[in-house]
């Protein structure tokens, strides 16, 4: 292939923030007419160098040629009027504006928006409805459609379907493959692999802020792009952590840790009942908006349900506030990490928040003894803090392994992991299952929920499917294949299966 | 092995260059500030030799001092990531109820004046802790209704005028063993219990945590309401406390008497390194970050320009140390 | 994977529709602009309040009402400008103030024409002193409220260099554009002033682009920012705006006393405020409009009116206004918690 047909080419682009090396030595080719995929553990610098290509930051060193010429944009505008077009996870709309109002801003024509719009199977939708009152895989589709009206060369899309349910996801690959017949070039970003191995003709993949390797489109691609991520070494360690195949629990009798009666929150938890034993590890599958996060959240106790009863080793709780469940012995690991750390604190100071929960720890603090339960937990969880002490420099695998870490310290007896691997790279992804696995067999009760149903089978004893708000399915994770799970997933009676 | 001494090592040696320095200053902001500081007492010296001596030092920490004890409550309410703009009101108000109530002797009439900022901070902890109203709006409205009330009450009062105790003229004004300044009395075990409090105790790391991600403490278990309550609280006390010490240094119990301390108070927080969005900074800083205000003040004063010459000089520097600061650290 | 048909999901029913009907419009602005309907009712309410203390409310006394509302309602357009672009402004009484003298100072003298052409150059004035404190907003990365909160510091002291006392001019002429009525004795010129110059600058500025950007950084600043909205310009033109309304509401002071104060500016700062928040803008931005604001600044200046009626001390009306904003703000508060109980 010539050089002329490269839409894009970075070259030896290298960029740091104060102190931080994001970027020592990118680099990126990008032709007419695929789809290319660009891979990295969190921290490997994916982001950044989407930022620079996309114009939002300038690079410190190297070059970036757009069909051949050097350019360097100081804004995402620049970048527009180049033919580059980025689409990240939160929609790029202002909620209290009207769509009509948003396209208007961005200087885009609302006829082109809507044909795309339909294209991508949204048809009559009211352009004067406010942004904050549309549900939100349509903003997605609106951001998309957007970029798509501006006819861009290089078409950037950022974990576009992360959480996104099956068919709007099957309309996008749609779209991306239209785009790429088109003669144009797609960067695609996920952190679903199987995603990238159907639908990327190439990919290049960072590690440590360097290009490390171009993979083309094989049969076992995708573990060459897992070694390369993760360097050769580390990669050997998954594959062999992951072999591991998850215990059976035999069937357990005793009281339940956690149990769940006629759960009912409006409008979408409608009868949740189920148990959870000490000593399991209880996957929950659902698609979106099935009630899991407000499941969760109840149990958690950071919100109310309006009927029905919980109980933690068969006493009832009243829960009004986290500290309830917390000294239940009910803990959450939340999916977004952000939401339960503190960016700007020390590594410790998250670990230790949850002692100062009660007035009577407002006092002075017992630093000795603060500071064994801490490292005991960062050792315990193996989190990597060369990068320092501030919470902000560690990549974002280890800051969930800090959530944990926390729940570790102060001491639980149920663990509620909501999608804990989210946007997490798949090193680290295996130590929180294979953590997960060892919690349980320590005598905790652990419910987790996943949104990527092949992991079910990876980490639990058992599954439990919800739909439409109400359990409707149960099975041991010998039965919990991922095509099991989506039929029952979609509200569909499972397989006849044979009587054992 | 050699990989983590690699990485150590790569630390090191960015340090040793250019760069290095700037982001050594950055991390050690405390002693940019007592730099600072240093400047502009040299600055003082240069320019009028002689000024600074042993009582010219003695002055300045005097007259820090209830800036300092305001400061010191904003630092506490700052960290959350809120502001109080009541702590001017707070204070004259403080200051005139307890020299109105003066008659019934010393204890009684502090305690008068201190339950002005307990009832206030009850009122702004409400608001702000229960009703999650912004602390900026609430602050502003109770500030508001103090200052009113106080005038409305100052009227009513004529007939009781208000009288400042010799004991607390002493405190204001005093000094003792030949220099140091009676308020430092008061100001230093204020300081050291505050900056004791944010470094070592539940609470102070509760105020950093809850400045930095309310959310995250909720999930945690923390009833952030507590917190912020008692925080406004104390803030309000403290200036209540710095209104009676700067009565004693004032000629009378005026009705504008604090109104002058509610920049300096901000700003003495935001130039002393903390965040004003919250969960980061502490109150040493803010000490210095007083002393350099009040000192600022005194060359302005020395200069012998006219005063509003001096109020523009006094902002415009403030501005400066302030973007100096923000964008040193961002 | 599932065959296409099986895997429909529950939210592709996308609200459709055309041109709704007149109703379900009118119920969407009403959610949209609570202020639009509640704050004319709470005026109307307030002043028959009035009316009732007082059954003598003649025209005069209208009249006023309107001239001693007009500083404020310019103090609070400005104000909701700035807020609406998610920001604040805590020097807007100092740069009345500012107008306030520059005007009184040069207008003493001067013939009508001459006060015209000259209110005309404070205007700019306040528009230029509008843009250094956006400038310093945006440059420093001072956080706004201890920027303007600064400034203001700065503009008070400009205020006193060029008048050290209250005193100055204009020509009658000049100061009955405010006083006086026209058409009929109930319709004060102050009003019309207000609603014309109000008008004339948020009406097109709220149509243009630029107004739709205040919005946008206001409302969520990272999607503004990706959808191309240049956020320190957007925020720097705030700040301009807010200059050029708070001179204006110097100008109205003007007229209205017929002096300049330098002090006057510190009162209008923070009621101005309070008119925007009982006016029902949100102070975290994004949202509302021009009218709300605009009329609770004519309910906020009811309240000394009211209790001089009641022959009760004037002095309360500042305790009653700042009481006023702390109960509306616990209560809107309350109401929030109750609407989003977990």
């Amino acid at each position: 292939m010539g050089e002329a047909s490269l839409l894009l080419e970075v070259r030896d682009v290298a960029k740091r923030f104060d102190s931080v090396v994001a970027l020592k030595a990118a680099a990126l080719q990008v032709r007419a007419g695929e789809v290319h995929g660009l891979m990295g553990s969190n921290g490997a610098g994916k982001s950044t160098l989407v930022k620079i290509i996309t114009g939002v930051f300038r690079a410190d060193g190297g070059q970036i040629l757009v069909k051949g010429a050097t350019r360097s944009f100081r804004s995402p505008a620049e970048a527009r009027s180049a033919g580059i077009v980025s689409v990240y996870q939160d929609p790029a709309l202002v909620p209290d504006l009207t769509v009509a109002q948003n396209m208007r801003l961005a200087g885009a024509s609302v006829d082109a928006v809507r044909k795309w719009l339909a294209e991508l199977g949204v048809v009559r939708l009211d352009f004067s409805i406010l942004v904050r009152d549309l549900p939100y895989p349509t903003l997605r589709l609106i951001d998309l459609a957007r970029a798509l009206a501006s006819e861009p060369a290089v078409l950037l899309l950022d974990e576009i379907t992360a959480s996104l349910p099956a068919d709007l996801s099957e309309r996008i690959y749609a779209m991306v493959r239209h785009w790429r017949e088109r003669g144009n070039a797609v960067i695609f970003i996920s952190h679903r692999m199987a995603e990238v191995a159907d639908l990327c003709d190439r990919a290049t993949v960072l590690r440590d802020g360097v290009t490390v390797g171009v993979t083309e489109r094989a049969h076992g691609s995708e573990e060459r792009i897992v070694a390369l991520m993760l360097g050769a070494e580390t990669a050997r360690a998954v594959a062999a952590a992951s072999s591991t195949p998850a215990s059976f629990r035999a069937p357990r009798d005793g009281q339940a840790a956690l149990e769940v009666r006629g759960l009912r929150r409006s409008p979408l938890l409608n009868d949740v009942s189920f148990k959870l034993y000490p000593g399991e590890v209880l996957g929950v599958a659902a698609l979106e908006g099935q009630g899991q996060e407000e499941l969760f959240d109840c149990i958690a106790g950071s919100r109310r349900y309006d009927e029905g009863a919980i109980f933690a080793h068969g006493k009832e709780l009243r829960l009004r506030h986290p500290a309830d469940a917390i000294r239940a012995g009910i803990v959450l690991v939340p999916a977004n990490r952000l939401l339960a750390l503190l960016q700007q604190r020390s590594i410790r100071e998250n670990i230790a928040l949850p002692a100062f929960g009660g007035i009577r720890n407002w006092g002075p603090i017992g630093m000795r003894a603060e500071r064994t339960r801490v490292d005991s937990a960062i050792a315990r969880l193996q989190i990597d803090t060369r990068a320092g002490s501030e919470l902000r420099r560690l990549s974002g695998g280890n800051q969930q392994k800090v959530v944990i870490a926390r729940w570790l310290a102060s001491g639980f007896n149920t663990l509620l992991c909501f999608d804990p691997t989210r946007g997490i790279d798949i090193g680290t992804k295996r130590q929180i299952y294979v953590l997960v696995r060892e919690l349980a067999a320590a005598g905790s009760a652990v419910l987790l929920f996943t949104s990527e149903l092949p992991e079910i089978a990876l980490a639990c004893d058992r599954a439990i499917v919800l739909f439409g708000g109400r359990v409707v399915a149960e099975m041991p994770v010998s039965e919990a294949d991922e095509a099991t799970l989506l039929r029952s997933a979609h509200g569909l009676a499972p397989q006849a299966r044979a009587v054992s | 092995m050699t990989e983590r001494a690699k990485t150590t090592f790569s630390h090191v040696a960015p340090v040793l260059s250019g760069r290095g320095v700037m982001s050594l200053l950055r991390s050690q902001t405390l002693i940019a500030l007592i730099l600072l500081l240093a400047a502009f007492v040299a600055g003082i010296e240069a320019a009028r030799p002689g000024t600074v001596n042993a009582l010219w030092a003695s002055n300045m920490v005097l007259f820090a001092a209830p800036l300092g004890i305001i400061a010191a409550g904003q630092t506490l309410v700052m960290l959350t990531g809120g502001i109080d703009l009541s702590v001017a009101s707070v204070a004259t108000a403080s200051a005139y109820i307890m020299a109105t109530h003066s008659g019934l002797g010393g204890l009684p009439c502090v305690l008068y004046g201190l339950a002005v900022g307990l009832v206030v901070g009850l009122i702004n902890g409400v608001g702000i802790a229960l009703l999650r109203v912004q602390p900026l709006v609430m602050t502003l409205g109770t500030g508001l209704m103090t200052e009113g009330m106080l005038v409305v009450y100052s009227q009513k009062m004529m007939a009781d005028a208000p009288h400042v105790p010799k004991f607390i003229e002493d405190l204001g004004a005093g000094k003792f063993l030949g220099g140091i300044p009676n308020d430092l009395l008061l100001w230093a075990p204020i300081a050291i219990l505050i900056i004791f409090v944010l470094r070592r105790t539940g609470y102070g790391r509760l105020l950093y945590a809850v400045g930095d991600n309310s959310e995250a403490c909720t999930l945690a278990g923390i009833r952030v309401w507590r917190v912020l309550l008692v925080n406004y609280v104390i803030c309000s006390l403290l200036a209540a406390t710095a209104g009676l010490v700067i009565v004693g240094g004032a000629d009378t119990a005026d009705l504008s008497l604090a109104d002058f301390y509610l920049l300096p108070s901000v700003a003495a927080v935001i130039i002393g390194g903390t965040s004003i969005f919250g969960g980061r900074g502490g109150y040493a800083g803010t000490i210095v970050g007083a002393l350099i205000l009040t000192v600022l003040n005194s060359i302005l004063t020395l200069l012998d320009a006219p005063e509003p010459i001096r109020q523009i000089l006094y902002g415009a520097i403030i501005l400066l140390l302030a973007a100096a600061y923000t964008r040193l650290t961002d | 994977m599932t065959t296409p048909a099986e895997s429909k999901s529950p939210i592709m029913a996308a609200p459709a529709v055309s041109s709704p009907p007149f109703a379900a419009q009118l119920r969407r602005s009403l959610r949209r602009h609570p202020s639009l309907f509640g704050m004319p009712a709470l005026l109307i309410a307030s002043l028959a309040i009035t009316v009732a203390i007082h059954p003598q409310f003649s025209d005069f006394d209208l009249q006023s009402l309107a001239m001693g509302a007009l500083p404020l309602a310019f103090a609070a357009a400005a104000q909701t400008v700035v807020v609406i672009s998610g920001g604040i402004d805590l020097s807007i009484g100092s740069v009345m103030a500012v107008a306030n003298v520059l005007a009184a100072s040069t207008m003493e003298n001067a013939t009508f024409g001459e006060s015209l052409a000259l209110a005309a150059a404070v205007m700019l004035a306040g528009a230029a002193i509008g843009a250094l404190n956006g400038l310093i907003v945006v440059l420093s990365r001072i956080p706004d409220v201890v920027a303007t909160l600064t400034s203001g510091f700065i503009w008070g002291g400009v205020a006193l260099i060029i008048m050290e006392k209250p005193g100055g001019g204009a020509p009658p002429e000049f100061l009955n554009l405010g006083a006086g009525t026209l058409f009929t004795s109930w319709l004060p010129t102050a009003i019309i002033l207000l609603v014309v110059a109000v008008a004339v600058i948020w009406i097109p500025l709220r149509r243009s682009k630029l107004g739709l950007q205040f919005y946008a950084v206001g409302s969520d600043r990272i999607a503004a920012f990706r959808s191309g909205v240049n956020i320190d310009r957007t925020r720097f033109c705030a700040y301009i705006f807010s200059g050029l309304f708070s001179a204006v509401g110097g100008l109205g002071l003007t007229m209205t006393t017929g002096i300049g104060a330098p002090l006057a500016g510190v009162y209008y700062t923070l009621s101005g405020l309070a008119a925007v928040v009982v006016g029902g803008v949100s102070l975290a931005g994004g949202r509302g409009g021009m009218v709300g604001p605009v009329i609770a600044a004519f309910v906020l200046t009811l309240i000394p009116t009211d209790l001089i009626f009641l022959n009760i001390d004037p002095n309360f009306g500042q305790v009653i206004q700042g009481t006023l904003i702390v109960a509306i703000v616990m209560i809107g508060g309350f109401a929030d918690m109750a609407r989003n109980r977990r």
